[in-house]
């Protein structure tokens, strides 16, 4: 894995070399998509070659700004003449270094097409187009009584979101974005514009065919550039609770969990945070939460069904020696109550001031979750690394936030190596080296062990097919 | 005290970018999406909030406009008022609605509904008249409690604090009063499928300015609407030198 956070260089993709045949099709980008969508100053290429990631910053040649699909579509069938490579981009808040243009290229910036359309209330579904973000499509929503609830934190393009796959704290309930898009628009590399489940198409199911629509989702810009997708929505919640619990270890607090779930309880959220993390939330809050592996829990429904879900939550945890069980109904209690996981990151980066933070990503099956987090946190005591652990533990999910002095070249490497162990371990346990997060730069060596040889060169026949010339988003997943 | 009369306005929604019409005369409202006015919002919720404390018995929700303004009295329904009441103002009357009449016909419906309270909010965000509670307030002879952060009843008493430019300014006020909700005032919740279909069930009444014996001719006329202009891009120098010879060859300097 790469981290590439020693050196910031921009090589030779700074000033006036030009890759060949870049400056003959400038002209034809701009009569594609007007004067002002077209962009070579170093500011708009540095702003669009870099994410949230600890990825150093790879700027692409060009940047490009198309209003609607058929302008993707001109754009790039120039790109594939030109065999110049096309780098997808919604709100650059991916966590992998996924739109880095390590080749160069040229960055379709897609935000100005930014249409919410077609809002189908008694479908429960809606499509947009890729400028459009999280927050912007659920405040749109707000009075037809239906939201989107994938939320991955950050206010990220929903096409993005598609197409890295994303998850968040209610896939639990709700699923992460491979249940939750029904269709896609597609501009390939050479232009060719599909719709993966027939244009116009949003059955809550299907049997039709091959499930393009998902093979496009998690494929991170390295197949086609998504300019629409079709939603699923969910009716708001009538009602939250939330709820915080301690307990005396990492195993009680998973086996809650486990029961929870066994017990039918249709819980929103179910989140862990480690020792470690609930002492840099004292410290960073001042608040006073017991030191110790900690749930947060956020139970949607009826106001009924929210007593009930809650006492026999409130029981499991009981059983399994639970303590300080507090809930709260009304939103501003319910805020505090989970202050100290909405700003676990930023605790994480309080521990440590002038340090980076880098999260961590893997995903195993339930019943290992306990034996892969204390295997984990020895590890980190015994590198001497600062790893507090947050985790989405209905999924398996865990995440943890590395704090690091950039300049200090032996704590990266031990935090690379770190990370390298810690995927393998989650790998050994039947899981997965990204529950959310994607592969993106760094993780392309780790995908192979995961996925095996055979597997691996399916996924590469398929690029092959696609994009033959390697075009979409170079240097990405395979 | 028993009724709380609530005034919610049909709007461009605020995440909308606004263009004006060639002919210079308006905004495109043609096919653009509405909401109701972010402001009305957090009075609507407020009106809720005391009927679910049980200091009022009924919430009424007022709209002027067109047809469309039933979807904006539908959606103050969803959130927890009990009626709606929809005053039809259409075509070149509905271009030229503005606070003055609004008011006129929420003080004739106020009286008649014999509210204790209206609640509206501060202003709409196409206007930003900032006028309509005030001008309400006048027209009753009643107090008023405008740019509201905290609204508390004191018997037949409205604890208000107000934000103000120095800071907050807490005042107490007879009812009956009219109070206009600012930002902080509360969160306003949203509209869930249940209580959407509930609020299908819910009366509108449907009747005219004329009906209210308002008149609704208006004293303004709008000549001409026009974007603010372009910005300008900026000019980069090299030096501090360079910089400075510049501010003082614009005479900013």
């Amino acid at each position: 894995m790469c981290l590439g956070i020693s050196s910031h260089q921009f090589s030779e993709h700074v000033g006036t070399h030009w890759r060949a045949g870049l400056e003959r099709v400038i002209p034809a980008f701009r009569s594609v998509c007007g004067e002002d969508g077209v962009s070579l100053s170093e500011a708009v290429r540095e702003q669009h070659g870099r994410d949230e990631s600890v990825h150093r910053c790879c700027p692409p040649d060009v940047v490009v700004w198309p209003r609607s699909v058929e302008e993707v579509s001109a754009l790039a069938k120039i790109c594939h003449h030109h065999c110049l490579p096309i780098i997808p981009f919604g709100t650059g808040t991916g966590l992998e270094g996924g739109v880095g243009a390590v080749e160069g290229g040229v960055c379709f910036s897609l935000r100005n097409m930014d249409r919410v359309l077609d809002v189908h209330q008694e479908d429960f579904d809606v499509t947009v187009e890729p400028g459009v973000t999280r927050k912007a499509l659920n405040s749109y929503l707000r009075d037809t009584g239906l939201w989107f609830p994938v939320d991955p934190g950050a206010d990220a393009s929903l096409c993005g979101m598609a197409a890295t796959s994303a998850s968040g704290t209610n896939a639990v309930r709700y699923g992460t974005m491979r249940e939750n898009v029904l269709n896609l628009e597609v501009v390939l590399a050479d232009g060719t514009i599909i719709h993966t489940a027939g244009r116009g198409r949003r059955t809550r199911k299907t049997s039709a065919g091959y499930n393009l629509t998902n093979l496009f989702v998690g494929s991170e810009g390295t197949l086609g550039l998504i300019t629409k997708t079709t939603l699923r929505l969910y009716g708001v919640p009538e009602a939250m609770v939330s709820a915080v619990c301690t307990f005396p270890s990492v195993q009680a607090a998973v086996d809650s969990t486990v029961q929870v779930l066994q017990a039918g309880v249709p819980i929103a959220r179910i989140e862990f945070l480690d020792d470690v993390m609930i002492d840099a939330c004292n410290r960073f809050n001042s608040l006073s939460y017991p030191v110790a592996p900690t749930l947060f829990l956020e139970f949607h429904g009826s106001e009924k069904s929210l007593e009930e879900q809650v006492t026999v939550t409130e029981e499991i945890t009981r059983d399994n020696s639970g303590s300080d069980f507090n809930w709260a109904r009304d939103a501003e209690t319910r805020g505090r109550l989970w202050k100290a996981r909405h700003d676990a990151w930023y605790a994480a980066l309080a521990l440590r001031p002038g340090c980076k933070a880098y999260s961590t990503d893997v995903c195993v099956p339930l019943s290992h979750l306990p034996q892969i987090i204390v295997e984990t946190k020895e590890d980190l005591v015994l590198n001497r690394l600062t790893g507090p652990i947050a985790g989405h533990v209905g999924d398996g999910n865990f995440h943890c936030i590395m704090v690091m002095d950039p300049n200090d070249q032996d704590e990266v490497t031990r935090v690379q190596e770190f990370t390298e162990r810690l995927a393998r371990r989650a790998l050994a346990l039947d899981g997965t080296c990204t529950g959310e997060h994607g592969v993106g730069l760094g993780k392309r060596a780790l995908l192979r062990e995961e996925m095996g040889p055979m597997a691996i060169e399916v996924m590469q026949g398929l690029k092959a097919t696609l994009d033959p010339k390697n075009l979409m988003n170079p240097g990405k997943v395979l | 005290m028993s009724r709380v009369l609530v005034g919610v306005k049909r709007v461009i929604d605020y995440a909308v970018k606004v263009r004006v019409k060639p002919d210079h005369s308006g905004v495109v409202t043609d096919g653009v999406k509405h909401s109701m006015n972010p402001f009305c919002e957090i009075a609507v919720e407020e009106a809720v909030k005391l009927k679910e404390k049980k200091l009022f018995k009924e919430v009424v929700a007022v709209s002027c406009g067109p047809a469309q303004a039933t979807e904006t009295i539908r959606t103050a329904l969803a959130m927890g008022c009990d009626r709606g009441i929809h005053v039809e103002v259409t075509g070149k009357d509905y271009e030229s609605l503005g606070p003055l009449q609004v008011s006129k016909i929420f003080a004739a419906l106020a009286k008649k509904e014999e509210a204790s309270l209206v609640i509206l909010g501060k202003q709409a965000i196409d206007d930003d008249c900032n006028q309509t509670g005030q001008m309400t307030a006048a027209l009753l002879d009643w107090p008023q409690g405008t740019f509201a952060s905290e609204v508390e009843i004191e018997g037949d008493k409205v604890k208000v604090v107000r934000e103000i430019d120095g800071g907050l300014e807490t005042i107490k006020i007879n009812m009956p009063a009219v109070v206009t909700a600012d930002l902080r005032l509360n969160t306003p919740r949203y509209a869930t499928l249940p209580n959407i279909m509930k609020a299908k069930k819910k009366k509108i009444a449907n009747m005219k300015p004329a009906d209210l014996g308002v008149d609704i001719v208006s004293r303004l006329e709008v000549l001409r609407v026009d974007e603010p202009p372009t910005r300008l891009a900026g000019v980069k120098v090299e030096t501090v030198d360079d910089l400075v010879a510049k501010l003082k060859e614009s005479g900013t300097i």
